[in-house]
């Protein structure tokens, strides 16, 4: 492959536009307010950037998932935190995309081409976040519908979403065996909207807590059957650790134009600080670890798009795309020295927001453990 | 309605532009084309006037070379329905372009009800392809229009002049309009619109099919030059007040008799 096909090209090429159009002009102001981009998110919709993962059969534009990252990489070089509320949308609705039946697809999925609506992905709780499979929603049989009660942490889009894709358990001894997932709509009696929290970066993104008091929901909203829920976590996993991985490598590419402007302009001892050979070294750190990145987000998204197992190179993809926009960001705020420091200068803000990559959809310290896992066991 | 958009793809605005070995055009093997920013804004109104009346379908038009076809192809993503292509080196004067732009309305096959265009285009700043088209075509013409509402086949448009007032005229069409900044907000050309693109109909001729030839040219390019570098600017200093007279003096002189701009 080595070259993106012409439409590709043009998809990057649209994506850039509406970034450095839409979303950079604001991105500062939305990331000190911590206001959620609702007119941007909903423009995108309009313009086909977001639910990318949604099929054509359901009204979906049929993107790739090589698409998908090329498109993602573009956003998040506007801005990583607004990103993530769009990036949100596909977590969320990637479960329904694996896992849903006909009329689960067409009763979720298809309304998101309709009109522009938000989902929310729900697995991490107050006590659970790496140990995913002791996860302690509990989803109880109540006849013709489930009976959820538990707590969710760290939800995107929380505040916003029309649709929450939710993991229980319905036997916690069961652990992952007994671990499901649940489509419930918005306005469920017994679901309680927690207050959004007040984050490091990402700011624009709205990030909650949510309560589930004896909600009831539908037996026709499980995908799948009872007990195949972690099955569908890791295969959506599978899928949105290039994402994930894919906004690494846009803000680090950010991160780096930052850089080369400013290099070329800054002098010092006489000569532009692109001349020193201290900072070239760096330069050239940057370039070759955002190389290697994007490479290896396209081979994971490539190999999900040839009905390959991806497993290794998804997280090899996430903890090393998302390591190395850690490094860049925070070398990009050595290198603009005192001015990378201040909130006036954009580099700051790259740092921040690359911090959440490490964490979120499995930490970098999980990837490995991924990576080693898949590696002994060859 | 026929409507038809004229379109020419430039060198990306922040393309370093080089003249080639010979001087007879630029270099143009490395640069990153663009739909010329005016003419966007003639896809536009043509969209909406689309919106606006039933069964309209909207033909977009180029003349240049076909290695690349960003901007016939941006057009038809934003919504133009189809795109004719007349195939020709990049550097024909504006007779030669406006010829070829009313050969391939007349092969199109379809009567005109509206013909626009950008204003001018970013690189060679000619401003005329629109008027000599309406020339030869016979009909009216209105550049640098920032306005534009529609009647029937009367035409209300505004146009910018001098000094930021405007004049407005009422043209019946079919007539030719260019497009100023201000007339409208183009689009995105969405990613469904990019995929849509690939299906819609581009038809490609030659100058001969559209009877422009060398013979037509009335400007000749050649001797294509980087202006001279600018001189380094001067510096004037005064070290304590009582010194400084003496340089305004010397600064004001420079300035009425070197750069003769007082």
């Amino acid at each position: 492959m080595f070259e993106l096909s012409e439409e590709q090209k043009e998809f990057k090429e649209m994506a850039m536009k509406f970034s450095r159009n839409e979303i950079i002009p604001v991105a500062q102001k939305l990331d000190e307010e911590g206001k959620f981009p609702q007119d941007i998110f909903k423009k995108a919709w309009e313009l086909g950037l977001v639910n990318t993962s949604i099929p054509a059969e359901y009204g979906g534009a049929g993107f790739s998932n090589l698409d998908a990252v090329t498109i993602c990489e573009a956003l998040a070089y506007g801005c990583m935190g607004i990103n993530t509320s769009i990036m949100a949308n596909d977590l969320a609705l990637l479960p329904i995309v694996i896992a849903g039946s006909h009329e689960q697809k067409e009763k979720f999925l298809k309304p998101f081409t309709e009109q522009f609506k938000i989902a929310s992905f729900c697995l991490t709780e107050p006590n659970n976040g790496s140990d995913a499979a002791g996860i302690k929603t509990t989803f109880k049989d109540g006849g013709d519908h489930w009976i959820v009660n538990g707590e969710k942490m760290w939800i995107t889009n929380a505040g916003y979403a029309d649709l929450y894709v939710v993991y229980g358990t319905i036997d916690p001894n069961l652990k992952h065996k007994g671990i499901s997932c649940l489509v419930v709509e918005k306005g469920a009696e017994g679901l309680e909207i927690g207050k959004k929290e007040d984050k490091m970066g990402h700011r624009a993104s709205d990030t909650r807590s949510l309560r589930f008091n004896n909600v009831k929901v539908p037996k026709e909203n499980m995908l799948q059957n009872p007990g195949e829920g972690w099955s569908i976590a890791m295969k959506t996993l599978d899928h949105s650790r290039p994402l994930v991985a894919s906004s690494g490598v846009g803000g680090a590419q950010r991160a780096l134009d930052c850089v080369v402007q400013y290099a070329n302009e800054r002098v010092q001892f006489g000569k532009t600080i692109g001349q020193h050979q201290a900072l070239q070294m760096m330069i050239a750190d940057m370039v070759m670890k955002i190389e290697c990145s994007r490479l290896l987000v396209q081979k994971a998204a490539w190999l999900a798009d040839n009905n390959q197992r991806n497993t290794d190179i998804a997280s090899c993809a996430k903890a090393f795309a998302t390591d190395s926009c850690m490094e860049i960001t925070t070398n990009a705020v050595q290198i603009y020295g005192g001015y990378g420091y201040s909130k006036e200068y954009p580099v700051e803000k790259l740092m921040r927001d690359a911090k959440l990559l490490q964490i979120y959809e499995g930490t970098s310290q999980i990837q490995r453990l991924v990576i080693a896992r898949e590696a002994l066991r060859n | 309605m026929n409507i038809f958009v004229c379109v020419k793809q430039v060198p990306d605005t922040e393309t370093k532009v080089q003249p080639n070995s010979d001087g007879s055009f630029i270099e143009t093997n490395a640069i990153k084309w663009i739909m010329n920013p005016y003419d966007e804004f003639a896809v536009e109104q043509a969209l909406l006037v689309k919106a606006a009346n039933s069964d309209s379908t909207v033909t977009v038009l180029r003349v240049g070379s076909v290695k690349d076809t960003e901007a016939l192809r941006t057009a038809m993503a934003m919504g133009a329905d189809e795109a004719i292509l007349v195939e020709a080196e990049d550097n024909l004067d504006s007779y030669m372009t406006a010829k070829a732009l009313k050969g391939a309305i007349e092969k199109s096959g379809k009567t005109p009800d509206l013909i626009l265009s950008g204003k001018q285009a970013i690189d060679s700043d000619a401003l005329q392809v629109p008027q000599l088209l309406a020339q030869m075509l016979g009909l009216p013409s209105v550049s640098v229009v920032v306005g534009f509402e529609q009647n029937g086949d009367k035409l209300q448009i505004k146009r910018e002049v001098e000094g930021g007032s405007l004049e407005v005229y009422e043209v019946t069409s079919p007539a030719v309009i260019a497009c100023n900044k201000g007339i409208n907000t183009p689009r995105y050309a969405s990613l469904p619109g990019i995929m849509k693109a690939k299906k819609k109909p581009l038809t490609q001729l030659s100058l001969g099919d559209v009877s422009v030839s060398e013979e037509d040219r009335r400007v000749k390019y050649s001797d294509y030059k980087l202006p001279p570098e600018k001189p380094a600017g001067k510096k004037f200093e005064a070290m304590d007040e009582a010194q400084a007279p003496g340089v305004v003096k010397e600064v004001v002189g420079l300035l009425r008799n070197e750069a003769k701009v007082i």
